[in-house]
């Protein structure tokens, strides 16, 4: 293929063609238009003026020492080693509880649950669980794993409240990505004799799995920056250990922040501010890695 | 209705268009798949009306009628490939081999082993050619790497993709034409060494060129398979097919040999339809 004899041709068809006069378009939807990008401007500038504080706060408190160290009562030298470790535990027992559960109810949904009015109630409740304040689940949590199972003001119980609350949405992401794999697929795998199992374990979950994964991660990055079911089962706000086991008490990253803003020296707020900095991070770079999968994956199912 | 076997085996090869190059007196053969009052229903909807009818080992039959007809249904339920669908019922009885598939001991994962299906729409998994094809043997736990090599080259040269394909087993499926996807289904279907063979309309989305290679496959594959084809297309009825089943609104108003069918139907419906009056 050779350019450069190509395109003249292309060029001197366009010369000709007169250009397209846009269209004209009503006053009414013009003041729609600037309404619009009105409504988009002001919560972008809500996020920019959000951002823009934390960080001018926090900025400065940034630094190797400032993540590798024990919270202290001395401002300069506390730092977020406890609740950065912490939160870390806390989101790996959450992805090992969550993930086979959440998946799992989502095939059963999706692939073997009989299409009736008990599965329909069932998808209501998923619907309004997935909505339910996360408080709740924190007293929910504090019941049961802290009180009747004797859990404890653990990192287990924290783990199985955040489990709790993103649950829902895990089931909800993972029956979408599960019902986009086309029906044509089921049926080849079933129709060459495959079980209902192998067809789900071969063909199914391997197109899905992007799409679960996506989910998964948008709703453990909820589950990372969530406080209130963790302040509710009791998580420790000074701790200057690190968690030893799973019936260890823990901090994490939110409750350290929530904990420093709430003392009245300033030194701490700028604490509070760079540790909100490095939750952030650690957000938007779950996130990305989100939609990068997203993006990855998109091209290969039809 | 006349939902009468009008089924009749002709011992004369003048009379077929392709039972003439094997010329055996086709009466001493047991059929292969028994149909006996075949009544089949989505929910309360009825779909099919008192089927009979019996298809012989080694000979290409051909379903055709309007769309909605039940043409496709009865096909599925060769397989039982309708048992995903919820709400469905039958009754009738249908006997491949002499055994009951509808039997309540009757293992479908067995039964959909002797009879491979190809859709109309072809289906690749999104996965390598290689692992198309060795899918089916390896739900059957075969492991051995050798041997499903050894089918997979096999069933791509039944399925007459083998040359187009052979440097280029371990690229995506979906990186081939249309035609070639389907010629690749089919080659799936023939992995697990079935002895019927179901296609659902396997040329309707494809080009006269993959179309015309899809017929000469059905022709060459023949000999091996009892073979079942929905079409919409009458020409390719004519074209592959020995015997022909015409369904309208749920019943088999004729069933015959080919070329009986097409040059003196006995049913006024089947002359319309063929002829284009109505469909």
């Amino acid at each position: 293929m050779q350019p450069a004899q190509a395109a003249p041709m292309y060029a001197d068809s366009s010369s000709e063609a007169a250009p397209i006069e846009r269209a004209k378009w009503p006053i009414s939807d013009l003041i729609f238009q600037v309404c619009a990008l009105l409504a988009i401007l002001l919560a972008l500038s809500v996020i920019i003026a959000l951002l823009f504080d934390i960080f001018s706060d926090g900025f400065h408190r940034l630094s190797w020492d400032f993540l590798t160290s024990f919270p202290s009562r001395f401002a300069a030298k506390a730092g977020i080693y406890s609740a950065l470790v912490g939160s870390f535990c806390l989101m790996l027992l959450t992805i090992v509880f969550s993930l086979p559960l959440g998946v799992g109810a989502a095939i059963y949904l999706e692939e073997y649950a009989p299409k009736n009015r008990w599965t329909a109630l069932l998808e209501l409740n998923l619907a309004n669980l997935a909505g339910v304040p996360s408080i709740i689940y924190g007293i929910l949590a504090l019941q049961i794993f802290v009180r009747w199972l004797d859990f404890d003001r653990s990192l287990l119980s924290g783990a199985l409240a955040l489990t709790l609350l993103i649950l829902p949405v895990i089931i909800i992401a993972s029956r979408e990505a599960i019902r986009t794999v086309p029906r044509t697929l089921r049926e080849a795998s079933l129709a060459l004799g495959a079980t209902q199992w192998q067809t789900i374990w071969t063909q199914v979950l391997p197109v899905a799995l992007p799409g679960i994964m996506t989910g998964c991660i948008l709703a453990f990055s909820r589950a990372i920056g969530e406080t209130a079911p963790l302040i509710t089962i009791g998580a420790l706000t000074y701790v200057a250990f690190l968690p030893d086991g799973l019936f260890s008490s823990f901090t994490a990253l939110p409750i350290q922040a929530y904990n420093w803003v709430s003392r009245p020296q300033e030194a701490f707020h700028a604490n509070a501010a760079a540790a909100m900095v490095v939750l952030l991070i650690i957000l938007l770079s779950m996130n990305a890695f989100a939609i990068l999968l997203r993006v990855k994956y998109q091209k290969r199912t039809r | 209705m006349s939902a009468e076997p009008a089924f009749q085996i002709k011992t004369d090869m003048n009379t077929s268009f392709r039972a003439a190059d094997n010329a055996e007196p086709t009466a001493a053969v047991e059929p292969k798949i028994k149909v006996e009052n075949l009544n089949f229903f989505y929910g309360n909807h009825q779909a099919l009306y008192n089927i009979s009818l019996n298809l012989l080992p080694q000979r290409v039959t051909a379903l055709i009628g309007p769309s909605g007809c039940g043409k496709s249904t009865f096909l599925r339920t060769l397989n039982r490939m309708n048992d995903i669908i919820p709400g469905v019922r039958l009754n009738g009885e249908i006997r491949i081999d002499g055994n009951d598939i509808y039997a309540p001991n009757t293992d479908v994962v067995t039964l959909r082993k002797e009879v491979g299906m190809v859709f109309q729409k072809s289906n690749p998994f999104p996965k390598t050619i290689f692992e198309n094809i060795a899918f089916g043997p390896r739900v059957y736990g075969l492991k051995d790497r050798t041997k499903l090599e050894e089918i997979v080259e096999k069933s791509l040269v039944r399925a007459d993709l083998w040359k187009e394909v052979k440097d280029r087993l371990h690229t995506s499926a979906l990186d081939l034409s249309g035609g070639q996807q389907q010629r690749l289904c089919i080659a799936r279907a023939l992995a697990v060494d079935p002895e019927i063979l179901l296609m659902d309309e396997p040329a309707s989305a494809l080009d006269p060129r993959s179309t015309a290679k899809i017929e000469d496959l059905i022709g060459e594959l023949r000999s091996h398979y009892t073979i079942v084809i929905v079409t919409h297309n009458m020409q390719q009825a004519a074209r592959v097919s020995d015997y022909t089943a015409f369904f309208y609104e749920g019943s088999l108003v004729e069933f015959g040999d080919t070329r009986e069918i097409f040059t003196k139907p006995r049913e006024r419906q089947t002359e319309d339809y063929i002829t284009g009056r109505f469909g």
